[in-house]
C-alpha cells in the first residue's frame, strides 16, 4: 500500500469513529501533533502542583489539608498516566523533561500566576479544574485510544478537585468580611486567565483545522469556553460573587452569557515566557530534577549491581 | 494526674508526632527525585495526616471543653506540642528525609504493634488500623537506605551524614514521663523498654545492610514528650498555623 493509500484508509478510520492504537500506522503530523499535546498535558500536571504546593503546608484546618495534598497527588498521578500515554510514540519521560527544561515543550500558562491567598486554592479547583474538565470532557472522545483513555480517568477525578473547590470558595463568600474579600480577589485575578486556557479564537488557532479533521479535538476552542462560562457564570451569582467584567450581560436570543474581548496580548506575552511566574515555575522544576539527580544515579548503580550479581550466580 | 488526663496528653503526643511527621513530608511536595516518589511521600504524608485527626479527635472528645481537632492542632503553641524531636527535624537532602522515616517508622510500628493490645478501644482501634501504614513506611524507607548504602560514593556519604546527624534524637522516641507511668500502670500504653529492644534490634539489621555505622552517643537531645523541643518547631508551626492565628473568627 502506498503512503496516500494508507492516509485515505487512516482517515476513514478516523470518520467511521474508530480509535486510533500505538500500533497502528498513522500520518506523522498526526503523531507530532498528538505527541505535543500529550507531552505539554502531562507538564501542566506536574507544573500545576507548585501554586497549590504552595498553600499546602499552610492549609488552614485537617481536612482542607488532607484534600489538597489528595488533590496534588492525584495531579502527580495524572502526569505519570499522560507521560506514558505520551510514551507510545517512542520518546520517554527523562526526554521529555529535557524539553520541558530547555523551552522547547510547553505547558499551560495559567500555571504561571501567582496564588496569593488561600481563596486561591478555591479559585484553582473551581475555575481551572472546571475549565479542564469542559476540555477533557471532549478529549475523553478524541481518536487516539491511550490519550481518549487517560482522559476518562483523569476527568472522574477532576471532577471532584472542581467540586472541593467551589465548596472552598462558596464557604469563604458565606464567611467573614475579610474572607469574603479574598474570594472575590481570586475570582478577579483567576477569571481572565482561565477564560485564555481554552486557547485562541478558533480563528486564530493555528492547529485547530487538522486536530478537527483528525478527532484529536471534536470541538472548537470558542464552544468550549462559551460552555464554561455559561456554568461558571451561574456558579458565580448563587454564592453572590461577581464575575469581573463590566460587559457580561446575558443574550435571550443565543442563551449564552456574553464576556468582553480577551486580551490576547496578555495571554501570548505568558505563552513566550514573560508571565509573572514562568521563570520561577520551570526553575523549580529544574532545580528539584537537578538535586534528585545523586537518587537516580544511586538506584541505577543499585539496580545494575543486582543485575550482574544475579547473573553471576547464573553462571556458576 | 488522673488516667483521663493522662490519656489526654498521651493522644496529643501521638497526634503531634503524626501531625508534624505529615507536615514535613508535605514539604516535599514537587520537590521529588521522581515523579513517584512525589506520589509515594504524599501518600505517607497522608497517612500521618488521617492518624493525627484520629487522635486529636479523640482528644477533644476527652477534653469535654469545646475544643475541636482543629483548634487542638492550630491553636497549641511550640510549648505544648508533645511530639519527638525526630519528627520536627528540617527534611535536608532525600537521604536524610528517609532515614528520618525510617528511625520514626521503626519506631511506630513496634509502639503501635504494642497499642494493638491497649484496653482503651479507641487507642486499640487506632493503633491496628495505623500499623499498617507505618509498616509500609517501614518498609519504603527501608528499601531506600538499602540502595543508598549499595549504590553509589555519594549516596552512602549522604546516608552516614543523615545517620550521624539524626542518631542524637532517637533516645528521645522511648522517654518515659508521668504520663507514661499513670497510663501502664492502668494497661492503656506500654512501656517503652520493649519497643526500644525490638527497635534497636530491627534498626540495627538494616543499618549493617545498608554499610551503614551507628555514631557514639556523644550527643543525646530528650524533651520531646515535655514539650521542650529544637528550635525548628515554632517555625514549622508557625507556617502551618498562619491562618488560624491571623484569622481567629474565621471557618474554612
Amino acid at each position: 500500500m502506498t503512503e496516500e493509500e494508507k492516509a485515505i484508509q487512516f482517515q476513514q478510520r478516523i470518520d467511521a469513529g474508530e480509535k486510533i492504537e500505538p500500533r497502528d500506522w498513522m500520518p506523522d503530523d498526526y503523531k507530532q501533533t498528538l505527541f505535543r499535546q500529550i507531552s505539554q498535558h502531562a507538564h501542566s500536571e506536574i507544573i500545576g502542583m507548585q501554586p497549590e504546593g504552595n498553600w499546602l503546608l499552610r492549609a488552614p484546618s485537617l481536612r482542607a489539608k488532607k484534600i489538597l495534598m489528595a488533590k496534588i497527588q492525584d495531579e502527580a498521578g495524572h502526569g505519570l498516566y499522560l507521560y506514558s500515554a505520551a510514551e507510545t510514540f517512542g520518546i520517554d519521560r527523562t526526554e521529555m523533561i529535557a524539553m520541558l527544561h530547555s523551552g522547547k515543550a510547553k505547558y499551560s500558562s495559567i500555571f504561571n500566576y501567582p496564588a496569593l491567598t488561600w481563596a486561591d486554592m478555591g479559585a484553582i479547583g473551581w475555575l481551572v479544574d472546571g475549565a479542564a474538565i469542559v476540555n477533557q470532557t471532549m478529549l475523553a472522545k478524541c481518536s487516539y485510544g491511550p490519550y481518549a483513555r487517560a482522559m476518562v480517568r483523569i476527568c472522574k477525578e477532576e471532577g471532584f478537585h472542581q467540586r472541593q473547590g467551589y465548596e472552598i470558595i462558596a464557604n469563604m463568600s458565606a464567611g467573614t468580611r475579610e474572607q469574603k474579600e479574598m474570594a472575590q480577589d481570586a475570582l478577579n485575578r483567576w477569571w481572565e486567565p482561565s477564560l485564555m486556557m481554552f486557547g485562541p479564537h478558533d480563528a486564530d488557532s493555528p492547529h485547530t483545522h487538522n486536530s478537527m479533521k483528525w478527532k484529536i479535538k471534536v470541538e472548537s476552542n470558542d464552544t468550549l469556553r462559551q460552555r464554561f462560562i455559561d456554568r461558571t457564570v451561574e456558579q458565580a451569582h448563587h454564592i453572590g460573587l461577581t464575575i469581573p467584567d463590566k460587559n457580561l450581560k446575558y443574550n435571550k436570543e443565543t442563551m449564552h452569557w456574553e464576556t468582553s474581548p480577551i486580551n490576547w496580548d496578555e495571554f501570548w506575552n505568558v505563552v513566550k515566557g514573560n508571565g509573572p511566574c514562568n521563570h520561577q515555575r520551570l526553575n523549580h522544576h529544574k532545580k528539584y530534577h537537578q538535586e534528585g539527580q545523586w537518587v537516580r544515579d544511586c538506584a541505577r548503580a543499585f539496580e545494575e549491581k543486582l543485575k550482574s550479581e544475579s547473573a553471576a550466580i547464573k553462571s556458576n | 494526674m488522673n488516667t483521663k488526663e493522662a490519656l489526654i496528653n498521651y493522644s496529643l503526643r501521638l497526634a503531634d508526632n503524626s501531625m508534624i511527621a505529615a507536615q514535613r513530608l508535605a514539604e516535599w511536595n514537587s520537590c521529588g527525585p521522581y515523579l513517584e516518589e512525589d506520589i509515594a511521600l504524599s501518600n505517607m504524608a497522608l497517612d500521618f495526616f488521617g492518624q493525627a485527626e484520629t487522635m486529636y479527635e479523640y482528644a477533644a472528645q476527652l477534653s469535654n471543653n469545646n475544643s475541636t481537632a482543629d483548634m487542638l492542632a492550630f491553636r497549641r503553641n511550640e510549648r505544648q506540642y508533645l511530639n519527638c524531636l525526630l519528627v520536627e527535624q528540617p527534611n535536608g537532602d532525600f537521604a536524610f528525609t528517609m532515614m528520618k522515616q525510617f528511625l520514626y517508622s521503626a519506631f511506630a510500628k513496634y509502639l503501635y504493634e504494642a497499642l494493638s493490645a491497649s484496653n482503651d478501644e479507641t487507642l486499640k482501634g487506632f493503633a491496628e488500623r495505623s500499623l499498617k501504614e507505618v509498616k509500609y513506611h517501614f518498609r519504603h524507607s527501608s528499601e531506600w537506605l538499602i540502595r543508598f548504602g549499595n549504590g553509589t560514593e555519594e549516596s552512602l556519604t549522604r546516608a552516614q551524614y543523615a545517620l550521624d546527624e539524626l542518631w542524637r534524637y532517637t533516645d528521645d522516641l522511648f522517654c518515659m514521663n508521668q504520663i507514661d507511668e499513670e497510663l501502664i500502670s492502668t494497661g492503656i500504653s506500654v512501656s517503652s523498654d520493649t519497643i526500644a529492644a525490638k527497635w534497636n534490634f530491627t534498626v540495627k539489621e538494616t543499618l549493617q545492610a545498608a554499610n551503614l555505622i551507628i555514631p557514639e552517643k556523644f550527643n543525646v537531645i530528650k524533651g520531646g514528650y515535655n514539650g521542650i523541643h529544637s528550635e525548628h518547631l515554632g517555625h514549622l508551626l508557625c507556617e502551618m498555623q498562619y491562618l488560624q492565628r491571623a484569622y481567629p473568627d474565621a471557618k474554612w
